[in-house]
């Protein structure tokens, strides 16, 4: 099966184009990418799924990108799954049938699911599911410390071996500053980049919003800017120290961009990531006690939206990642300091993107793909990922950055609905979504 | 004139005339309970369920005997959240209750918001006892109503509340109360015991409680809530109580004549002196008087009673 995408305008900012050009793929590999590919004016203008017939060996389908964008398949190197533990809140198919439908076409998937990622066995188990069931590809990620308790090594060797493409004990912060050391000095034997939730638990007990003028008003227990920020420094001091490739995950304090911003420019390896939630969402969103408003770290005041923004924008933030943290409705529906934390954000992570970014034209196309493509891909050196040269892996995205859609509350490929931005209008999607050569999304 | 809402669960939510028509409402209430048969048929028929998560004396006695005095049918449900896996969630709970047709349902309980939980899905009126660190809306409404009784105004005093701000939801409802019907409000309380901006909450603010209780007309006292407080935010009771203490010498500092509140119970000898909690200037025990009054005049009012104009 060979795919000819025609009359798209392509953008791949790995290689700096941004133009009108035809895209062939054969066997799963972009073979051409070309003003006029041979055959794309056999299809003319119409409809999609126009077969061209055959060339002599096998059978072309031909889709007509006029008007639509044609970008490398996007990458979330933040993405719970809950498989293997709770399936009924997210599984290794329905992520990845999420993923898809929200335009990624390569996903991380972090290790605390139940048992969590800390063996080989674990990793191998999360690969051969997602090679059976997945729609899009699955990069696990490898605990940092054995059972992510925080006190031994995990077999990080093994789990490089079997597949991990980055270390982190995401959602249970490595406390214990030697332990991270240690870590990151073991990690640059394997050249793997360490990615952690930086969060000071002691300075976060018990609370469950951003420490600020909200919680002040509703007199629930705030989780301090320092808390991240401390953290934060202590990470960067580390790298430094060790030599290790440091990512931080979810970055949402003004404190945190400054530190990373210092680090970066006196030449320390750190990158960083933002989720749409954070760029967008304000603790003002709490004052209803949704509790779709509660995550970890928690929404941030107007303040350090601001701040994470401009970091977006100035490139000190190079990555958009979603944090998609599946949650079932009646753990949920709980009181606010009960619920646990975390939201949905595969489906809505481009529309959201688009609408607040690109619409608003603080962020120009190229640059909004590059922070969803080829960044998260050069930080985790995925070969053959984030990019549309000839010989790279077919997956790539198709979006329609004009079409506007509702965030509907019962229409998820996910197994959960745990959003804030249920009811949102929201302007662009992907219309879409190729894996390997394979369709594996697109709206109807 | 009517209440026109369904539930009562912050004072944020109340214009001022809703304020002023609450402890109207409560002043003739009050009239109830000099009778010697302390009993009107307003709420017969009607059910109300004191659903309680906290252990409560006061506030919960304080419902029930409002509830009873009015003639509705009171039921008491105290649970204690040992945790949240064991158990019934609060929302299965409500819709169990509101199967059973209440017409109100008290709820106290602590987390912030969780009484709207229950507001957002049942049909029975709610009012919040207590939600965390959140709101005590009755509490607030009571102290406006004994403050009132006592000065005769509200409008232009000023009050100084003293103590754990951070942690208190009298605070919270208080200062927004007092801010509604025109007064000025002080806080004081070291800076371990503030909330990260307490200036949002609209009032001023100080670690100096002389300062604070300077000219005020009333003090409040806030109660060291031992059971709320790890132990980094105070290093011992008996510093507290030197730094912001109300003692006798304090007192003789501030007006002639200065009000003395406290929501209790009382930690005799750490916020309060015993000399100044029994003192001629105290409205304590007025104020438990009052919560039952406001009891009974939300009751009334949330269940469709009407103000007697006169």
């Amino acid at each position: 099966m060979r795919l000819l995408i025609t009359g798209g305008r392509v953008i791949d900012p790995a290689s700096g184009v941004d133009a009108t050009l035809d895209i062939l793929v054969e066997d799963g590999q972009i073979l051409q990418v070309d003003k006029r590919v041979q055959g794309s004016g056999s299809g003319g203008p119409g409809k999609n799924k126009k077969p061209a017939g055959r060339d002599g060996q096998t059978e072309i389908r031909v889709i007509d990108a006029t008007g639509k964008i044609v970008v490398p398949g996007l990458i979330d190197m933040h993405v719970h799954l809950r498989e293997p533990g709770r399936e009924d809140e997210e599984t290794i198919a329905s992520g990845t049938a999420a993923a898809a439908r929200g335009g990624f076409t390569s996903i991380c998937c972090m290790p605390n699911t139940d048992p969590v990622n800390d063996t080989a066995s674990v990793t191998e188990y999360i690969l051969e599911q997602a090679k059976k069931v997945g729609r899009v590809n699955v990069f696990p990620i490898g605990c940092i410390s054995r059972g992510h308790h925080g006190e031994q090594l995990a077999d990080i060797g093994d789990l490089a071996a079997a597949g991990c493409v980055g270390l982190s004990d995401d959602g249970k912060p490595v406390m214990n500053a030697e332990l991270m050391r240690r870590a990151m000095e073991y990690a640059t034997m394997f050249d793997i980049t360490v990615i952690p939730h930086c969060e000071d638990l002691t300075l976060s007990e018990g609370g469950v919003m951003h420490e600020g003028r909200v919680s002040t008003k509703l007199g629930l227990k705030g989780i301090p800017s320092a808390a991240e920020a401390v953290m934060v420094g202590r990470d960067i001091l580390l790298s430094e120290y060790t030599g290790a490739r440091l990512h931080v995950c979810h970055v949402s304090t003004t404190e945190s961009i400054c530190l990373i911003r210092e680090a970066r420019a006196r030449g320390v390896q750190v990158s960083g990531e933002a989720t749409p939630h954070h760029l967008i969402l304000t603790d003002e969103a709490v004052r209803g006690f949704s509790t779709n408003t509660k995550m970890n770290p928690p929404l941030r005041s107007a303040e350090d939206v601001t701040a994470l923004r401009e970091a977006l924008i100035d490139g000190t933030i190079e990555i958009i990642a979603t944090d998609h943290a599946p949650h079932a409705s009646f753990e949920k529906e709980m009181e606010y300091d009960y619920a646990p934390f975390g939201i949905i954000g595969l489906e809505t992570a481009l529309g959201l993107i688009l609408t607040e970014f690109y619409h608003t034209r603080l962020l120009a196309l190229p640059m909004i793909i590059e922070r969803l493509t080829t960044n998260p891909a050069r930080i985790l050196k995925l070969k053959h990922k984030g990019t549309l040269v000839p010989g790279a892996d077919a997956d790539i995205t198709i979006l329609d950055p004009d079409q506007e859609w509702i965030v509907e509350e019962n229409d998820w490929q996910s197994k959960s609905k745990n959003s804030p931005f249920i009811g949102w209008k929201l302007k662009g999607r992907a219309v879409m979504t190729i894996v390997a050569g394979q369709v594996v999304w697109e709206t109807s | 004139m009517a209440l026109k809402r369904k539930d009562l669960l912050t004072i944020r939510e109340l214009e001022s005339d809703e304020i002023h028509l609450i402890l109207d409402t409560a002043d003739s209430m009050k009239e109830i309970a000099s009778r010697d048969i302390k009993k009107v048929p307003a709420l017969r028929g009607k059910t109300l369920i004191n659903l309680f998560y906290e252990p409560s004396t006061r506030t919960r006695t304080s419902f029930e005997i409002a509830g009873k005095w009015l003639s509705a049918d009171v039921i008491n449900i105290s649970t204690t959240v040992s945790s949240v896996t064991k158990g019934e969630s609060l929302l299965d709970t409500g819709k169990t209750l509101q199967a059973m047709r209440p017409d109100v349902v008290v709820i106290r309980h602590p987390v912030p918001g969780a009484p709207k939980i229950l507001a957002d899905r049942l049909q029975a009126s709610i009012i919040n006892a207590g939600d965390g660190a959140h709101e005590h809306p009755t509490q607030a409404l009571l102290d406006l109503l004994t403050i009132r009784e006592r000065l005769g105004r509200l409008k232009g005093l000023t009050v100084a509340i003293v103590g754990d701000i951070s942690h208190s939801r009298v605070a919270r409802s208080g200062i927004q109360a007092m801010r509604k019907v025109g007064m000025d409000v002080r806080v004081a309380g070291p800076p371990t015991l503030l909330p990260r901006h307490p200036e949002e909450l609209g009032a001023q603010v100080t670690t100096d409680v002389e300062a604070a209780i300077a000219d005020a007309d009333v003090i409040m006292m806030l109660r060291i809530q031992r059971e709320r407080q790890g132990p980094t935010l105070l290093p011992s009771l008996r510093e507290y109580s030197r730094l912001f203490g109300l003692t006798v010498e304090r007192v003789k500092k501030a007006r002639e004549g200065v009000l003395i509140m406290h929501p209790g119970p009382l930690n005799r000898g750490v916020e309060i002196a015993p000399e100044v909690a029994d003192g001629p200037y105290s409205l304590i025990l007025d104020q438990v008087t009052n919560g039952v009054a406001i009891r009974m005049a939300l009751l009334y009012l949330l269940t469709g009673g009407h103000a007697a104009t006169n």
